[in-house]
């Protein structure tokens, strides 16, 4: 394949992601979701996440995003350092986001802070916004595009803790921000939270986490076990789906952490909404694209 | 827990009836409002002047659709409820000046909303936020749209929609907020059962 080829190709791809991204809620996301239709008894809890499972059953049917809030589009890449086409990366997913926002359509949500024009293509400085890790012996690109809404965004915050209010501080701070939240970031939803030596570090970390799939826990097993505690915990607030009460306030808590400089402790917190909506692909040095969240993509593209 | 199907224009009856944790479905003519929307009505109405639309007995919606205009027609693709905590500010004076029956949103509204709904004879009711797409198939047509040039989300506009819902009142013209109740609850929940499990202070 000649460049232009390739550059069209992974064009097209990451047009179809983003799209993915709007109307395919992740099969683990929603799987999560019809779990907490079970386990809730509530009769307006239930009709609430009754709704909710149509609704997602409707976007994919009809080709429709899931929520009308469509997000900031926010890319991460797990770049290889041996992968060939890291350049044409940066300009790719800018052309791809202003396509993908006229095609599926996505609602225009880049608002520039000084002069408060809305460009209508969901770019603008620095926007779409990507995030970059280098991968050593690897030889692919990993693009993951999250569609992140406004209402859940409210709730993000960061604090540097004093030390001496150690992991113990951590998870009320955490849980506080949850309380705090109530119904507005649309319950339930994927709390990630992010450990380390600065607020900037920390909140890389938990914006990091909203990568990983609902149910999978961290590596280490006493950050899966803190997991595990601050989940439980979190769920007995009793908000329920969009604050109707019930058992299932958040459909999982991802945690991960860097070393923190003797002086501090700094904690950031991110939530997702229910609509927890994300799609990944990995791209081959042969230029073949293999869709990872979204498999059945896979068939139309081979 | 009751359900009620209601149609717009709305009575003070209908909305009276109401209690919190009711779910309620809507047909008949909704108006989109959000921030920017709310600010420039109050600035008109402060001037004595009218709203393009009269929302008396009528239904305001903190939404900001995605939508497309097909054949010279505008066509929702999806709608959904915006966080309405933003417009606590200026509900109080929505309600009072339009005669406005029912607001609906997501996430819930204080005590100066609630203040109104009592005195006026509101409600205020939720949508299952981010079900945008179920939600489509219930508006069956945009009447009119105003205020374009505040943006897509930000415009006034006019739906007509069909068993609109489920809705739950979440603040009743009684006084009472659902939402008040939970977050009390989960304070307690919090303070007594939580923090002394995980031996938070």
């Amino acid at each position: 394949m000649n460049a232009t080829d390739v550059e069209k190709k992974f064009f097209e791809a990451t047009v179809k992601l983003i799209e993915a991204a709007a109307i395919w809620l992740p099969g683990d996301v929603e799987e999560a979701l019809l779990r907490a239709y079970e386990v809730e008894d509530s009769p307006g809890t239930r009709s609430f996440l009754r709704a909710m499972l149509d609704n997602v059953r409707v976007a994919k049917e009809k080709g429709l995003p899931i929520c009308q809030d469509t997000g900031v589009v926010m890319f991460h890449v797990a770049v290889g350092d041996r992968f060939p086409f890291a350049g044409l990366l940066p300009s790719i997913l800018k052309k791809a986001t202003v396509e993908a926002t006229r095609r599926v359509p996505l609602r225009p949500n880049t608002i520039d802070v000084f002069t408060g024009k809305n460009p209508g293509d969901n770019t603008g400085r620095y926007m779409p916004w990507i995030d970059w890790d280098l991968v050593e012996g690897s030889d692919t690109a990993e693009v993951t595009v999250l569609l992140k809404g406004g209402g859940s965004e409210v709730i993000g915050r960061a604090k540097n803790l004093i030390p001496a209010e150690g992991l113990k501080g951590v998870m009320k701070y955490v849980i506080e921000a949850v309380y705090e939240a109530g119904p507005q970031p649309c319950p339930p939803i994927v709390v990630s939270v992010g450990i380390g030596p600065n607020v900037s570090t920390a909140m890389k970390l938990a914006y990091k986490g909203l990568l990983r799939p609902i149910g999978r826990r961290h590596d280490a097993p006493e950050v899966a076990k803190f997991e595990e505690e601050l989940l439980k915990a979190i769920n007995e607030i009793g908000y329920g789906a969009h604050g109707m009460g019930g058992k299932v306030t958040a459909l999982d808590v991802h945690v991960d952490y860097a070393p923190r400089h003797p002086a501090t402790l700094s904690v950031a917190v991110v939530i997702n909404c229910w609509a927890a909506r994300r799609a990944s692909m990995r791209i081959y040095p042969d230029g073949r694209i293999e869709y990872l969240t979204h498999p059945h993509l896979n068939k139309e593209v081979a | 827990m009751a359900e009620y199907s209601l149609k717009t224009p709305l009575s003070e009856e209908d909305v009276r009836k109401l209690d919190i944790g009711d779910i309620v479905y809507i047909t008949g003519t909704v108006v989109t409002l959000r921030d920017a929307g709310h600010r420039r009505a109050l600035e008109i109405l402060a001037k004595g002047e009218k709203l393009p639309v009269d929302l008396k007995d009528l239904v305001l919606y903190h939404a900001g659709p995605v939508v497309k205009k097909v054949n010279e027609e505008w066509e929702v693709v999806v709608i959904g409820p915006t966080t309405s905590t933003r417009m606590e500010v200026y509900e109080y004076e929505m309600i009072e000046k339009t005669g406005l029956r029912m607001v609906i949103g997501k996430g819930g509204m204080g005590p100066k909303t609630a203040e109104a709904c009592k005195k006026h004879g509101a409600v205020y009711t939720v949508y299952p936020g981010g079900a945008a797409a179920l939600q489509a198939s219930q508006v069956k047509r945009v009447v009119g749209v105003h205020w374009l040039d505040l943006g897509m989300p930000d415009a006034m506009w006019i739906l007509e929609v069909e068993n609109l819902g489920p809705l739950t009142v979440v603040i009743d013209s009684k006084g009472r907020n659902f939402y008040d109740e939970i977050y009390k609850e989960a304070r307690r929940r919090i303070d007594t059962e939580i923090y002394p499990r995980l031996g938070i202070k």
